[in-house]
This record gives C-alpha cells, structure tokens and sequence, in this order.
C-alpha cells in the first residue's frame, strides 16, 4: 500500500525513505496508537529477547556511522565502554541540533517521537543503560513536550519502565532540555551541562564518554537520526540494512538543503547513491532562474566550503586519479572527506553568484564568536577577531593586510583547543580565504590604513544586509 | 519572588528525573522559574542554590552562561528572529528591521552581554538567535514558545497581529 504524503510534500522519485517514512505523511500523527497500527516497538519486543551482544554485533555489521557530524562508527562506539565495568551505564540522545544548515531531527522529533523513543530503548538495553535522557535544545519547546507525551505513553504500554514488555530490563527516559548554546552538542560539553554546569568541554584523554562521561560513568551519547536508524537496523538485520548505500558508506540519511535553491527541504537519500547535482538539480529544483553556482557549504556551516568551479582530483585504490566536479560528488562521507570538506550532519548550504562571500563569511564568524564557550583561550580570543576583522571586509574598512591577519589568526585556533570547536570555527574562514581570496580583498582598501572599524556586529550588521 | 504551589510541586517533580546528582536539575530549575516570571531574578538564584544544596554562584554561572537564560524582563511576547546564514540569506536581517520598526523597538543599545531590546510599551521584545534548526524554511522567528517559518518582512503586521492581546 503506497503511504500518501500531504500535497507538495511528496518524497522524490530519488529518496529513500527510511527514518522519514511518516514525516508528512496525510494519515500520519505523533500518538502511540497511530505508531503502533504500524508495528510499532515490535522491534523493541525483540531485542529484550536477544543478547545484549548480538545487537551490538547487528549495528556494527550494519556499518552505521553516527548523523551528528563525526561519522564514526556507532556500533563501534558502544564497544568502548570497558569490559570490566561496574559502573551504572547512561546513554544520551543528542537532540541539541544547533550546526546552522541542519534541520533534520527537528521532525523526527515532532512527527514522530515513537521512532526515536523505541531506537534509544533497543540501543539502551544494547549497551546496559537503565537511564537515559534525551537532551534537546531549549529552542524546541514544542518538541520537548511531544517527547514527555510519548514517553508517558511508552511507560503506559510498559515499553519503558521495570520490566519491559515482559522481560526484566527497566528503563527510565528523560527530557533534559538545553539553554541555547551551540557548545552543547559537543558531547562531553553536553554531559557537563547535563550535570548542571557551564557546557564547558572536557579533555580527550582521559574523559572519553564511553569510559568517563555523566558523573564519572560510561555513557553513550548518540545523535536523534543515529539512535533511529537503529531500529530498522534490526528490522532489516545488519547485512541487509548495509546494502543501502555505499560499502563504508552504509544506510540511508537526511540531506538538509538550504540558501539558493528553487526547493530547499529535507531529502532522505542512499549514502552516496545519489550525487551532489541529483540533490541540488533534480530534487531542489536546481538554482533560482537565472542564477549560477557559486559554491556550497556540503555538510553544516563547519564544513569547509566549495568553490563551484573546483575540480577535484581523488587518488583510486588503483593508483589513478579521478576527477570530479563539484556536481558529481557522490553525498556520502568518504567523498566529501577526499574532497577536503565533511559531510558533518548532512546540512547543505547553497550560494550563487549573487552571495558576497564576505558577507557569507562575516555571518558564520559571528556565529562562531557569539558561540564559543570560552574555556581555550585560542577560541574564545580567535573567534572573536575572525569576527571583527570580517566584520571590517564586509563593511568595506578592511585594508588588504586583514585578510591575511584573518587566515593567521584561523590557523592560530585549528587545532589547538580542547574540543573541535576550534576546528568548526576556524575552517569555514581557512577555506572561504583559501578559495575566495581574490573577492576578499578586492571588497579591501588599502587607504583604511589605521582606520579600525571595530563596533559591535549586532549594531553594525544591519547596514551590511545591504552589502549582501 | 513567590512560588505558587504548582509551580514547587513541579519543581519537585523536576528534581526526581536525577536521582544521581541534584545539581542536574539547574537548567530544569532555572526553565520553570523562567517560565512562570519571565526572567531569572537575583532571588531566584539563590531559591535554586537552595534547593539544589549548592552555593549561589553556580547557578548564576549558569545563567550568565546560557544564551537562553534572562536576568532582565522581556516584553509579554519575545521574539526571537534566527540570524544565522540560511536564514540572513532569506531576509531575517530585514525581518528583524520590519519588526522593530512595527514595534517601536530600539536596537541600538544592545549588545552580546544585553541581547534583549524593549518596545516602549513592553509588550514586546526581541533579540536575535543564532540557528534555530529550521534553514530550509527562512526567515524563522519564534514568539514566546510559538515557532513561526518563512517570515519575509510583508508578513510582519501578520505576525503581531496574532499577539495583541
């Protein structure tokens, strides 16, 4: 039976829907007993039946990688939390989703919180956890609410609480929500502010979460899209689940497309089976009429840009050399890595011709400076003169040297602070200078010498609209 | 500062989810009080450091932190217009004019410690926040807990018209 979508919300030809099977659907609604007429926790049911271990071993055959950002290996993330363990077990669901261009987890979580409820319950019961908490940003009020109803729900229908469906497995899930800042969805800032302080990232070594994480204990932490894929995981078995997609590649997950396209939105596609011009051309509708590429952002504002006209050379396990332009990258991880940028948490972001890329620049380093949490001294001082410098080029009192200033001060914080924060604030402006150099400076002057425009961007960001 | 008896039967409630840590339960905390008064007072940091059995600086920490935490009221209704990238693209630095100018709201004093701006009747306040997860479809804005998307700056008097009361 063909599932009816709600008019102009129709999946493209092009998309598998997996995770977004009921988003948008016309017949669709968030209650336990819509979820349920459609199998519902069967594979919860399942999994308290089976060893811990063979569901781990199902994920890890199943070649997920986590849809946060990082990419790594969800199954072989559970695997870190050490043998000997005697301590209690947490694990969090990462629904902070704060990386500018993403915009995924935002209707799994209002359309359908049963998918995410009945995932973290199987991956719970996987890696021992008998509390978890689903830490969503503040900026989702309704969404917190949809959750706390689902979960009341699942505990009515004993799929969380003590012994559950039968078995003697007890889970507790709770809401935890967040204050608006972008550092939370760092996971060790995010267990910090869990434990009810600043969000203030810890060091790797030692504080891996998997070992040392919620009040000195293992902890899982998990993005919302990762922890529902893992149901279908078991539905469709790990082996068969790793054919969708590319080998290393595996699975389905969500493109989220905005800025100059005919139809931004969100696409549910094979890893890798679909290419950069299929997502933009065919599912976005291609360009605005009468406007050209000028370059994307691949996967959420961290990613380090593209430059349309770019052709890239990627070494083949034979030897060879393939060349691809930026419309045949194929949109998995592996790509996008060779190609120099990520593919991060799946956020697309378009520019054409009429973007000034200073301007583009000057609102991500904004972005940056407004969020870093403060505690290496290279971010917190480096984000905020990435700021005030591109706040001179966007305003046009930059002289020539401040471009330069601005990539030295960049390639001051990559690298050298305790989370990756440093590298997500410092690539977008070693990359936007690495391939817009020449833009950058001819919007310079070299007669501002001594002139420093420093006021503060909120104030000063308004007129450069008009510079856009 | 009073604390209706609802409100503390929450807070109480809050308090259960961390059987581990009470300190957890700062952001819960700090959201209830928020949510019933506006904003988060001296007292209330101090009712919180209470109850949590923890000294008062680390829960000003927190709320000095925390980009959605307020030590100041806002309006009846606060707006947030989304500022970052996908939706500066689709106008939300315009939106944000078109609102002001709507509401007689005076940005000008404002700054990264003293986000909020205040319309002289204070009915309304508003600030920028940064991404707030919805880029496919700006300008987004919220207004007090209502998420609003596609906002160009002509639906501006659509918009307010919706909180006059």
């Amino acid at each position: 039976m063909a599932i009816q979508y709600k008019p102009g919300k129709e999946p493209h030809p092009k998309e598998h829907r997996l995770i977004f099977r009921n988003v948008d659907r016309v017949d669709w609604n968030p209650s336990m007993e819509r979820f349920l007429a459609e199998g519902g926790y069967e594979q919860l049911k399942k999994a308290v039946t089976m060893e811990p271990k063979a569901i781990i071993e199902e994920v890890k055959t199943s070649g997920l990688r986590g849809r946060g950002g990082a990419g790594f290996p969800t199954g072989v993330k559970w695997t870190f939390i050490p043998p000997n363990n005697t301590k209690p077990v947490y694990l969090i669901c990462n629904a902070d989703e704060s990386e500018p261009g993403t915009f995924k987890d935002r209707y799994i979580i209002h359309q359908d919180p049963h998918q995410l409820i009945e995932g973290m319950a199987i991956s719970c019961f996987a890696v021992g956890a008998h509390m978890a908490y689903i830490y969503i940003r503040e900026e989702f009020p309704e969404g917190a609410q949809i959750l706390e109803k689902a979960i009341a729900e699942a505990h009515e229908k004993g799929f969380l609480g003590k012994g559950i469906c039968g078995s003697n497995y007890d889970l507790e899930i709770y809401v935890h929500r967040g204050a608006g800042a972008y550092i939370c969805g760092e996971e060790t800032g995010l267990i910090e502010s869990l434990e009810g302080k600043r969000p203030y990232p810890r060091i790797k070594p030692p504080y891996f979460p998997a070992a040392l994480g919620l009040y000195m204990c293992p902890t899982i932490v998990n993005n919302v899209e990762s922890l529902c894929h893992v149901k279908h995981i078991l539905e469709m078995g790990g082996a068969e689940y790793a054919k969708l997609g590319t080998p290393r590649n595996n699975g389905t997950r969500i493109v989220c497309v905005s800025g100059d396209v005919q139809r931004p939105g969100y696409y549910e596609i094979q890893v890798g089976k679909v290419t950069m011009s299929e997502v933009i051309r065919d599912m976005c509708g291609g360009l605005k009429p009468g406007r050209s590429l000028k370059a994307i952002i691949p996967g959420g504002s961290s990613a380090k840009v593209l430059r349309a006209d770019e052709v890239f050379k990627l070494k083949q396990p034979d030897g060879s050399v393939k060349e691809l332009t930026i419309w045949d990258i194929p949109m998995d991880f592996d790509t996008i890595a060779q190609c120099g940028s990520m593919a991060g948490s799946g956020g697309v972001i378009v520019m054409d011709d009429t973007r000034s890329m200073a301007w583009v620049l000057n609102n991500l380093n904004n972005f940056y400076a407004h969020e870093s949490c403060g505690q290496c001294t290279p971010c917190r001082e480096g984000s905020l003169w990435m700021k005030k410098i591109s706040d001179r080029i966007a305003a046009g009192n930059a002289t020539p040297e401040d471009v330069q200033q601005l990539e030295n001060v960049a390639y001051q914080i990559d690298g050298k602070t305790i989370c990756a924060f440093g590298e997500a604030c410092s690539w977008p402006t070693e990359s936007f200078i690495a391939k817009f150099r020449g833009e950058l400076i001819a919007q310079t002057d070299s007669g501002k010498q001594g002139k420093i425009f420093n006021r503060e961007s909120q104030v000063a960001a308004a007129p450069l609209a008009a510079t856009r | 500062m009073t604390l209706p008896p609802a409100l503390l039967e929450k807070i109480d409630e809050a308090i259960t989810h961390y059987p581990v840590s009470r300190r957890s339960a700062v952001l819960p905390l700090l959201h209830l009080i928020q949510h019933h008064f506006g904003y988060i007072e001296p007292e209330a940091v101090h009712f919180v450091a209470e109850k949590l059995e923890l000294q008062p600086i680390q829960v000003l920490e927190v709320v000095t932190f925390y980009p959605g935490f307020r030590q100041t009221a806002p309006g009846k209704y606060h707006i947030r217009v989304c500022r970052t990238l996908s939706c500066a693209m689709a106008g939300s630095y315009e939106l944000m004019e078109s609102l002001c100018q709507a509401t007689g709201i005076d940005r000008s004093h404002t700054d990264h410690h003293h986000p909020i701006a205040v319309s002289p009747d204070g009915k309304f306040s508003i600030e920028f926040a940064e991404c707030l997860a919805s880029c496919g479809s700006g300008p987004v804005c919220m207004v007090n807990d209502d998420f609003h998307e596609a906002i160009t700056p002509d639906k501006t008097p659509g918009l307010l018209a919706k909180y006059q009361g």
